[in-house]
């Protein structure tokens, strides 16, 4: 059984880390759900947001395999139930006069935003996490959807704690 | 002070200690070469690529330091790659510089281009494109520190050939600020005395002695540790000679060729107390039948090794030299206050137990008197003769196993070979990176198989030209013995593309082509006298030819995937096996 699994990874920004991430993966033959990757308020440092699948022996092999690489800083595991989790999705469905008004309530009921309006078509702009998203996806299924795109999901923890507590590096934010 | 970016390798490596570099110039790699006619250490110059980084091989696990090797792009980094897999494999410390195409070439395809560190980024322990002068340095002092400190490993350097020739400050202090590199060097104190507990309460501990102690120098400490609670050791295929195989505590190698009675004290043991070991499957067998009846506690360096293949009960990370001094303490304030003897195991009936079953399953061979000569034999002869104060390396295969196992090695650094990768070809570079290492004092003595020599054997020229004088023996069976070896019990004998004839090349004229002496035994009377003849010479290289019975095998054995209850003494056993299940 390979149970779902966000991995919060803090690396140094330099060339290739990605790769050496993604390789490490593919390597070992784990599987990764998403990736998300993007800058911190530190230029130097960027944060990954992982979403695995693996049971618990094979967990640990990931998050100490993640470590031995020299520019992982950090990693913590955000349980499910202890995090916020978001996704971002675009969706651009088809939407003559006709069925308009319909789609446009369902975005308002899913607080999604429309971005962008044609003669026939509607692009919204959903976030939240993977259950909102696919509910909104059902719903917008019947009008036609064109196409459709989605961020891997990025995570915090709930509460004041930060990835950065306890660590001997220190964030520096840099303008 | 301004230097160029290649001076500034020769001034690192300087900086560094490194006395020796292993290497082959061309196109990228060409501004490196001018200032390393004025740069303070040796280059050897090697006559393939794969020569370089298994003579850095060598090197490094013959003296602990790190071995260099530097070489130009394209086709010659990629020759790097099946030293730098093996390293890796084998926790060797290497540092291989490499040339790259010009910063604004990359992505060109331009002329001996190769995506350097990408190919290697999955078989080195880490790697870097350097992409400023400035950088060359950092980037150096950096590759050296994360090559050798936690668990070791290959580290590569690529530089292209503009930050080469670019100029920088010169600036060096020794810090290293790698903040996702830290590793952990003590180990934690309750897990300690947890392990010290589990042993106390043991009926069959054994000492499951890695290759690790080998890297860690760790020799003293395991012997003052087993010494103290009379635990037996086994020492693996990687670890042979961090304990002394002459000591009344050692049960000799596990594993798919190991002794009898390392394996079986394995399978019957209590508790395993695996230091620096990675419960690899050429030693576990069948996973889940091996060491059934043992709890473990597992000491290693590198965190994802604990629990990788086997729970743990108790997992300590950290240095296995250091570990074991943390160990001896707890011990030693106990003797102070009177209370080892608490801690100490009564060990004596299971040690009782291991002498058995030594002295009930020694290896065999029939060795007639004259004639034929086994290839057992003559491993066994160039140790009577070379003794313990020589290194032997070993390539893969046959020859390999059978030198694990016969010679008696009574101390880490003794025995190298390729563990992990099985990497055929590796004896004769990295016997003479290992004799390059150690110096004239010490004899390096390569144990290689026919198949395996002929991989390597031009670097016979690296070994002459530079005056190192390695004594290889070939033990030729005409065959890539260990193949035939399965094709025979496992493909019923049906022998498929294995045979290497034996005056193919006539390793007398190839000796003669090298200038350097040749010597050929092909009768067991002969060994002895021939094998003194050679060892009399030290001054230059030399090469012996052993033609062996090609028909020899080695046992024991534990067929692939099977557990290591299903260990087989001879290959009778095996077709006994066989016929009954087909009955």
């Amino acid at each position: 059984m390979s149970d779902r699994h966000i991995l919060s990874v803090l690396v140094e920004n330099r060339p290739g880390v990605l790769t050496r991430i993604a390789g490490m993966f593919a390597r070992r033959n784990y599987n990764i759900h998403s990736l998300a990757v993007g800058p911190t308020d530190d230029l130097k440092i960027s944060r990954l947001t992982i979403v695995v699948g693996a049971e618990a022996v094979q967990l640990e092999q990931i998050i100490k395999q993640l470590n031995k690489l020299v520019h992982v800083l950090k990693i913590l595991e955000l349980e499910e139930s202890e995090a916020v989790e978001r996704e971002m999705q675009l969706v651009k469905v088809t939407a003559p006069a006709s069925t308009r008004s319909q789609i446009i309530e369902i975005a308002e009921v899913f607080r999604a935003k429309i971005v962008d309006v044609d003669h026939d078509s509607i692009t919204i702009e959903a976030a939240g996490n993977p259950g909102k998203l696919e509910a909104l996806l059902d719903l917008l299924e019947p009008y036609g959807i064109r196409e459709m795109v989605r961020s891997g999901t990025i995570a915090l923890s709930r509460g004041t704690r930060a990835i950065t507590d306890g660590s001997k590096f220190r964030m520096r934010r840099v303008v | 002070m301004r230097i160029t970016g290649a001076q500034a390798v020769m001034k690192s490596l300087e900086a560094l200690g490194v006395d020796t570099v292993f290497g082959y110039p061309g196109g990228a790699i060409l501004p490196a070469y001018d200032p390393m006619i004025e740069a303070g250490f040796e280059h050897v110059l090697v006559r393939h690529e794969q020569g370089a980084v298994h003579m850095a091989e060598g090197y490094a696990q013959a003296t602990g330091r790190v071995g260099v090797c530097i070489v130009t792009s394209g086709p010659a980094a990629t020759n790097l790659v099946t030293g730098l897999a093996d390293a890796l494999m084998d926790s060797v410390p290497v540092l291989a510089i490499t040339g790259q195409v010009a910063t604004t070439a990359i992505g060109s395809d331009a002329f001996q281009e190769a995506d350097v560190t990408g190919i290697t980024m999955p078989i080195t322990k880490h790697n870097e494109l350097v992409y400023s002068a400035e950088r060359v340095p950092e980037a150096i002092k950096e590759a050296f520190h994360v090559a050798r400190s936690g668990r070791p490993g290959p580290v590569l350097v690529d530089i292209p050939k503009d930050v080469l020739n670019d100029t920088m400050e010169w600036a060096w202090n020794d810090d290293v600020d790698l903040p996702g590199y830290r590793p952990t060097v003590r180990g934690h104190g309750k897990m300690i005395r947890e392990a010290i507990d589990l042993v106390a309460a043991a009926e069959r501990p054994v000492i499951y002695a890695g290759g690790g102690l080998a890297r860690a120098g760790a020799g003293d400490e395991l012997r003052a540790f087993a010494e103290r609670l009379q635990l037996p050791v086994v020492t693996t295929l990687m670890a042979r000679g961090v304990f002394p195989e002459t000591h009344e505590l050692a049960v000799g190698m596990p594993g798919m060729h190991g002794h009898y009675a390392a394996v079986k004290a394995f399978q019957e043991s209590d508790l395993l107390i695996t230091l620096g070991a990675r419960f690899d499957d050429r030693v576990t067998g069948k996973l889940d039948d091996f060491a059934p009846h043992a709890r473990v506690v597992h000491v290693d360096v590198d965190p994802a090794e604990i629990g990788k293949n086997r729970a743990v009960d108790v997992p300590i990370v950290g240095d296995v030299k250091v570990v074991l001094g943390q160990i001896l303490k707890v011990l030693d304030d106990k003797d102070a206050k009177g209370t080892l003897a608490a801690l100490t195991p009564d060990t004596a009936d299971w040690r009782r137990r291991i002498a058995e079953l030594k002295r009930d399953h020694p290896l065999r061979v029939d060795q007639p008197e004259t004639g034929v000569l086994k290839p057992q034999t003559a491993i066994t002869g160039i140790y009577q003769e070379w003794g313990d104060d020589a290194v032997y390396v070993a390539g893969v295969g046959q020859h390999q196993m059978w030198a694990a196992q016969l010679i008696p090695y009574t101390r880490a650094r003794q025995w190298i070979n390729s563990g992990g990768l099985g990497t055929m070809g590796f004896a004769v570079p990295a016997a003479i990176g290992a004799k390059a290492g150690v110096g004239r004092d010490t004899p390096v003595v390569a144990i290689d198989g026919d198949g395996c020599f002929q991989m390597t054997f031009q670097e016979l020229a690296t070994a002459v030209q530079h005056d190192i004088p390695v004594t290889f023996c070939v033990i030729n069976n005409g065959y890539l013995g260990m193949v035939r070896q399965w094709q025979h019990l496992f493909y019923d004998d049906r022998l498929s593309h294995v045979a290497l004839p034996q005056d193919l090349p006539d390793l007398m004229k190839l000796a003669d082509a090298y200038g350097i002496p040749g010597f050929r035994v092909e009768a067991v009377e002969d060994l002895a006298t021939t094998l003194t003849k050679a060892h009399a010479i030290t001054d230059q290289p030399v090469l012996v030819e052993l033609r062996v019975d090609p028909d020899e095998m080695v046992f024991p054995m534990i067929p692939s995937g099977a557990s290591n209850d299903e260990i087989l003494e001879t290959a009778d056993e095996w077709h006994a096996r066989v016929a009954a299940q087909q009955a």
